[in-house]
């Protein structure tokens, strides 16, 4: 009863709540929103890399290593000697090693080379392997694997021919166009860098860099692919090794043996803690979205409260009316929680549903410009919560009117109220 | 027959004041009608307040449809107002979020037994708001569909009259329900209102300063300018 009346009162005002009520649907949405670039964001980077047990990398911080070797994002200052990988590969402890090579790029997408041990060991997310959407592993030296952004991006399919560059950038000037490569297989979408990743064989990369040095090609040498296949292939350095050990007691163990190795200086790190490092790092400005969101939502529900405590003035009449007819002072305040809880829910609603047809606006261009891809899902725990938050939030608002009303209505006299 | 309104020796005064209210007696039976004439100033408004159960502190005693309002508390004096007292302001008596058919039943929202009043009579509240606004020269065909504030004020008054009469209370309280009509509006208005009153059952108190309305009143109360 007291429901229909709240009802009927604020739509008799909708015109000058229609605002009140799109300002917290578009803070509300904000929030929503942040909340899930914030869940998926961590949840992509908690899920880049599993399943490993070290990563070992030259000596460095943890962070730096983790960023080159599982995000591709800088670059490595010094690399391992290849008799350091071997070592590491033929430890009793090791069941699995997993050599990573950067350096090189194609059309602006890192060029990884790796064995085709990464696809049988590597594990992202909830350790899931790597799949194939499209044909297969390398099972010739010039073989190239493409993850799904790349494939999709550049519009590749098995078959195609690829030649990669130089250092990284887009527009890399040294080509290894004499030793073009052949997609033999596109990876399914994974959530990782590396769908952002072209992956090549170590022999493959080592053999586009025969005739180099320092970085330029020795001028006149040319290499053809035949040439190539007559070469010792063997790699000489790599960037990095993911690591699996046979038992994970040993993981400690064996991080302090390689921390602390004479022969050559590494760092083996665990991915879980550097992920757990970084993360602290890029949370600040997660954490700043969240507040400036927050605060949004707060302007929107002061404006609430300021809108209806203005309404309070006009309706004493209201009031009175009320109280002639029996309505004791509480239902009076009841009934003007109710409009702001009914206000405040309508626009969280609101809300919910700007959110929807903004994440369907903008996904399509998200993926394209930035290759983060956002799922269309229903709202987390959390961003029910926040609801819900938003909902007592409101609600609270409306106590501060209804405390004004209940004393109106507590007032003694009210013929001749006016 | 019970009376309707008692009062024995009341006795009012604000804090710090002079006495505004004294009266030794006053009875009125169920369908009576009482006409309270004053000045201003002469604790008419005071009076009203004290009858609808909205002042507390005074001596004597007070009696509505046979309740001591003395012995009443809060919520029960709500109630009370809720199911026998039909209260008509000057102005400003109606929700302007609410049709015209809304606001005459809103009394039956807070009082079950003018619900069950009204239905007895008409079948449903609709209907009955509907008869009682025929009744008071209303066409709720012609003016149901417009906002309420687009009526005029005789209008509103006459709305505000259906509401404070459905559900059939023992008591209306007027006050100054004509002060904004001219003469003869104003006798149309309180002819009506005693005519369905008595239809109702209902006793009318109206307060007002202006003695012209007196001779449609059998009782009459004179309140004195306070020196």
């Amino acid at each position: 009863m007291l429901f229909s009346l709240a009802l009927k009162s604020l739509l008799s005002r909708r015109t000058s709540l229609i605002l009140t009520l799109l300002t917290i649907a578009l803070s509300t949405a904000l929030l929503l929103g942040v909340q899930q670039v914030r869940e998926q964001s961590r949840e992509a980077f908690f899920s880049s890399v599993s399943g490993t047990d070290l990563i070992v990398g030259a000596r460095s911080g943890p962070v730096q290593l983790l960023l080159y070797s599982v995000f591709h994002i800088g670059n490595a200052t010094s690399n391992i000697r290849w008799s350091s990988q071997q070592q590491l590969a033929e430890d009793p402890r090791v069941a699995w090693t997993i050599p990573l090579s950067l350096g090189d790029s194609h059309r602006g997408y890192r060029v990884v080379g790796t064995s085709n041990a990464m696809f049988e060991h590597f594990r992202y997310g909830q350790a899931q392997p790597l799949e194939f959407a499209q044909g297969q592993t390398f099972t010739d030296l010039f073989d190239v694997v493409v993850g799904a952004e790349v494939a999709a991006r550049l519009g590749y399919n098995p078959g195609d021919k690829i030649v990669i560059a130089h250092g990284s950038g887009n527009t890399s000037f040294m080509k290894h166009d004499n030793l073009p490569f052949l997609v033999s297989g596109i990876l399914a979408p994974t959530g990782t860098p590396l769908d952002r990743a072209v992956l090549v064989s170590l022999e493959g990369l080592e053999a586009v860099h025969l005739g180099w040095r320092a970085g330029v090609p020795l001028p006149g040498l040319k290499i053809t692919p035949e040439q190539a296949r007559q070469q010792e292939l063997t790699p000489k350095e790599v960037t990095a090794v993911l690591v699996g050990l046979k038992s994970r007691l040993q993981t400690f163990h064996l991080q302090r043996a390689l921390n602390t190795r004479s022969e050559e200086p590494l760092t083996a790190v665990l991915p879980g803690l550097a992920l757990q490092e970084l993360w602290q790092i890029i949370g600040v400005a997660e954490k700043s979205l969240l507040v400036v969101a927050s605060a949004a939502l707060l302007t929107g529900l002061i404006g609430m409260l300021a809108l209806l405590l203005v309404g309070m003035q006009q309706r004493q009449h209201e009031i009175a009316v009320l109280r002639a007819l029996g309505c004791p002072p509480w239902r009076v305040a009841l009934l003007l929680v109710l409009e702001s809880t009914l206000l405040t829910a309508a626009g969280t609603l609101l809300g919910i549903l700007l959110l929807q047809v903004m994440l369907m606006a903008i996904r399509g261009p998200l993926l394209d410009t930035f290759g983060i891809y956002l799922p269309l899902a229903p709202l987390s725990l959390q961003q029910w919560l926040q609801c819900l938050t938003i909902l007592i939030l409101g609600t609270l608002a409306g106590l501060v009117p209804a405390l004004k009303g209940w004393r109106q209505a507590r007032a003694n006299h009210l013929i001749r109220h006016y | 027959m019970n009376p309707v309104l008692s009062l024995t020796d009341v006795r009012f005064a604000w804090p710090e004041g002079p006495q505004l209210i004294n009266i030794a007696a006053l009875e009125l039976t169920a369908g009576d009608h009482l006409f309270i004439q004053g000045p201003s100033g002469s604790g008419k408004s005071t009076l009203l307040n004290l009858l609808g159960g909205f002042l507390a502190g005074y001596q004597g005693q007070i009696q509505v449809a046979g309740q001591v309002m003395a012995e009443l508390s809060r919520r029960q004096l709500d109630q009370l107002r809720a199911d026998r007292l039909g209260i008509l302001f000057q102005q400003f008596n109606l929700l302007p979020y609410l049709d015209l058919i809304e606001n005459v039943s809103l009394p039956c929202r807070f009082s079950k037994a003018r619900s069950e009043n009204a239905k007895a009579r008409s079948g449903s509240l609709h209907q009955e708001a509907e008869r009682l606004l025929q009744r008071l020269g209303l066409d709720v065909l012609a003016l149901g569909k417009r906002p309420i504030t687009q009526l005029s004020i005789g209008q509103q008054q006459r709305v505000a009259a259906a509401r404070a009469l459905i559900g059939s209370p023992s008591l209306i309280i007027a006050d100054e329900p004509t002060s904004a009509l001219d003469s003869h509006h104003r006798d149309l208005f309180i002819e009506l209102l005693l005519e369905e009153s008595a239809q109702c059952g209902s006793s009318l108190v109206l307060v007002s300063h202006d003695p012209a309305l007196a001779s449609f009143f059998s009782h009459h109360l004179s309140l004195e300018a306070q020196p």
